[in-house]
């Protein structure tokens, strides 16, 4: 087990390192042309040019531009072009937002699939199945800023039963801070309720089949306690890191679109912020950050799944 | 027949004769099909059997492949019934509605609603233009850039997937580290962050230089980002093919490694390609409206159904057809991909079907 969880923790180790490397080249090699022309504007002298290439490092090798993004992102003195403000203080400062988004939808979300994907697996076929089928492809098939739109619009601006979007911190009034993420919450699960019912179904059937299944059905357990001991617990497993996983993407930066749409001033909502200005140094951390907590969070999910279950730790 | 063969056990197999029908029943066969072998029904022929009884799949694959006939007839549209272009502002002018003329943008700045005629059938947005003619334009736009991306997607990951599970060692440790990195992205951000780095300086790939603005931009980022979600199955199925006793006959014969992954593994890997492509092209589909509304993807004032919701999610209380009509069109458009997809997935590969009666 130790050795499974050190193994698992040095590539992930390298794996940090390699998508501090991707990300610095997708924002620093990729574009065309000289940084410095772009950063003096159109009406820049040579001598102008010069003196920013200077002060930004343009000039060194790219080792030592790298080297000097990644000193400037760890100490936090990552500076936004446009508004002159430090990135990660701002980062967290919007922080509550996004975890409020997160925690709140990430447990609907696994409720609701749980819940919808074990009545299809036992009405699999019939009319129950058809009917959650339809509603979790049209959640798949949806995007979250369309649906939360629509849902700001009909049931906060026309019926008024909701709040339109904004925040309330949670420490003034846990109440009121309920009342606002109703709808964000409801709109970001909406997806992730659909492929987790889908993904639930599936596997529930196929282990119908399985020999221990067949077994505690032939000692005489009940179709509920067949279900819930045995079937439901087992495949439960891939759900849980799927959940794992899925909560991470949306604290890294997968919430964006639904922190724009409902103007929750949180991580994406700054994110979505700083790609309309084409602010660069913000969505370079945030991008960064964003895929270090998957990758984190996506090794603790392994580590955990191999405690509980010995066949991944053997087999790997 | 000749003698019987030796099983692998040692055992022989069944006697001569086993198994033929007793003389006289001949049964009645085509001329050329011997009686002793049934008339065989390939792989292919069985799914698209099982696909044709799926109704439900079909009307859904039917609904999209319509919604891409209206979009590829949008200029006929725009030309022949609308008399007027994707980009045509009107901000002055008026239509006549049950005998009135009305303002097409009243003088508080809201466009009209669906007028249900030929001109502004779907209303107009705040400069005056055409929703429906913008919306069959932007159609175009959308798909464009999902086939591509999927197009993309599907060549690089088959290429590459083939290549790290038949070579294993070294090229295999170095690609599958490369589809780990890009997998730990969040695909929204991974497709930001490359969108706002090539709108900054536009992509020189040697040979031609793309600009930031050109709808191919975003065609690539999609097309890169879902890369490792197709060539990890691949490689993984690729490691257990590579394994077969009919690799192995084809490397005694003296094949070289890109004829067999070429003419011997990727012929078995076409259904697996096959269930993957409506499911990339509806999430290319989807990613793309994401980033267009984030301003990373398609550059206004090209349409796309992305940028249009993003545009009407502005003028949200005052005009809500901005948003629901193309919010709609994708919505529809996706979800026919998506059923379809899934029937043909089920057709393909039936150990997914639906276990009746348990």
């Amino acid at each position: 087990m130790a050795r499974f969880a050190v193994r698992r923790l040095f590539s992930c180790i390298a794996l940090l390192f390699a998508i501090s490397i991707l990300t610095f080249l997708i924002f620093e090699a990729i574009p065309n042309g000289n940084p410095a022309l772009r950063l003096a504007g159109r009406t820049a002298t040579q001598a102008q040019i010069d003196a920013i290439e200077r002060t930004w490092g343009f000039n060194k090798p790219i080792y030592v531009q790298y080297y000097r993004t990644m000193e400037k992102i760890f100490s936090g003195t990552v500076i936004s072009y446009t508004q002159q403000l430090n990135v990660e203080n701002q980062i967290v400062q919007d922080l509550p937002p996004t975890l409020s988004l997160a925690i709140g939808a990430g447990i609907i979300w696994f409720f609701f699939g749980v819940v919808f994907g074990v009545l299809a697996a036992v009405r699999a076929g019939r009319w129950l199945d058809r009917v959650l089928t339809v509603l979790s492809l049209i959640g798949v098939s949806t995007p979250v800023f369309f649906l939360g739109a629509i849902l700001s619009f009909y049931l906060g601006y026309k019926a008024g039963i909701f709040p339109n979007g904004d925040y309330v911190n949670i420490t003034t009034n846990p109440i009121q801070w309920a009342y606002h993420m109703i709808l964000p919450w409801c709109a970001l699960s909406a997806v992730f309720v659909g492929v987790y019912s889908r993904v639930l179904r599936s596997t529930i059937l196929d282990m119908n089949n399985d020999d221990f299944v067949r077994t505690a059905r032939a000692k005489g357990l009940s179709e509920r306690q067949v279900m819930v001991r045995h079937v439901l617990r087992n495949s439960l497993i891939p759900i849980v890191s799927l959940w794992g996983l899925d909560f991470a993407s949306v604290i890294g930066g997968g919430a964006i679109l639904t922190e724009s749409v409902f103007n929750l001033q949180g991580v994406g909502q700054y994110a979505a912020q700083s790609v309309e200005r084409l602010d660069v140094p913000p969505v370079l951390v945030i991008t960064m950050f964003g895929a270090f907590f998957v990758v984190l969070l996506g090794a603790i999910v392994d580590i955990v799944h191999a405690w509980i279950d010995p066949r991944v730790r053997l087999s790997a | 027949m000749d003698d019987p063969p030796i099983q692998a056990d040692g055992l022989e197999a069944f006697p001569p004769g086993y198994g033929d029908l007793p003389p006289g029943l001949t049964p009645d066969l085509p001329p050329g099909l011997t009686p002793d072998l049934p008339p065989g029904i390939g792989p292919y022929k069985l799914a698209w059997r099982r696909l044709r009884r799926n109704h439900v799949s079909l009307a859904f694959g039917g609904l999209f492949l319509l919604i891409v006939i209206l979009c590829l007839l949008a200029p006929v549209y725009a030309a022949d019934i609308a008399h007027t272009g994707p980009n045509d502002e009107n901000l002055a002018g008026t239509v006549a509605l049950g005998g009135k003329q009305v303002y097409i943008v009243s003088l508080i700045g809201i466009p009209i609603g669906p007028t249900w005629h030929s001109q502004y059938f779907l209303g107009a947005d705040e400069l005056g233009r055409d929703v429906a003619v913008r919306l069959l334009y932007g159609g175009r736009t959308s798909l464009f850039i999902g086939a591509v991306a999927t197009l993309i997607t599907m060549l690089l990951a088959t290429i590459l997937g083939t290549i790290a599970g038949y070579m294993r060692g070294i090229l295999d440790g170095f690609l599958s580290r490369f589809f780990e990195l890009l997998w730990a992205y969040p695909p929204l951000l991974l497709g930001i962050a490359l969108g706002v780095s090539l709108q900054v300086g536009g992509l020189d790939l040697g040979l031609f230089t793309i600009q930031g603005s050109s709808l191919l931009v975003p065609a690539m980022i999609i097309g890169v980002v879902y890369i490792p979600y197709v060539a990890k199955p691949i490689r993984a199925q690729v490691l257990t093919l590579r394994e077969r006793e009919f690799i192995d006959a084809a490397r005694q014969q003296g094949l070289g490694p890109v004829r067999i992954m070429a003419g011997e593994i990727l012929p078995n890997l076409a259904s697996t390609i096959i269930v993957f492509v409506p499911l990339i092209l509806a999430n290319a589909i989807l990613l793309e409206a994401g980033l267009s509304y984030l301003g990373a993807g398609v550059q206004p004032p090209n349409p796309s159904w992305g940028t249009m919701i993003s545009e009407g999610i502005t003028l949200i209380p005052a005009a809500i057809h901005l948003t629901l009509i193309p919010g709609l069109m994708l919505v529809l458009c996706v979800l026919g991909i998506n059923v379809f997809g899934d029937g043909v997935r089920d057709a393909l590969d039936p150990r997914g079907q639906v276990k009746v009666g348990r």
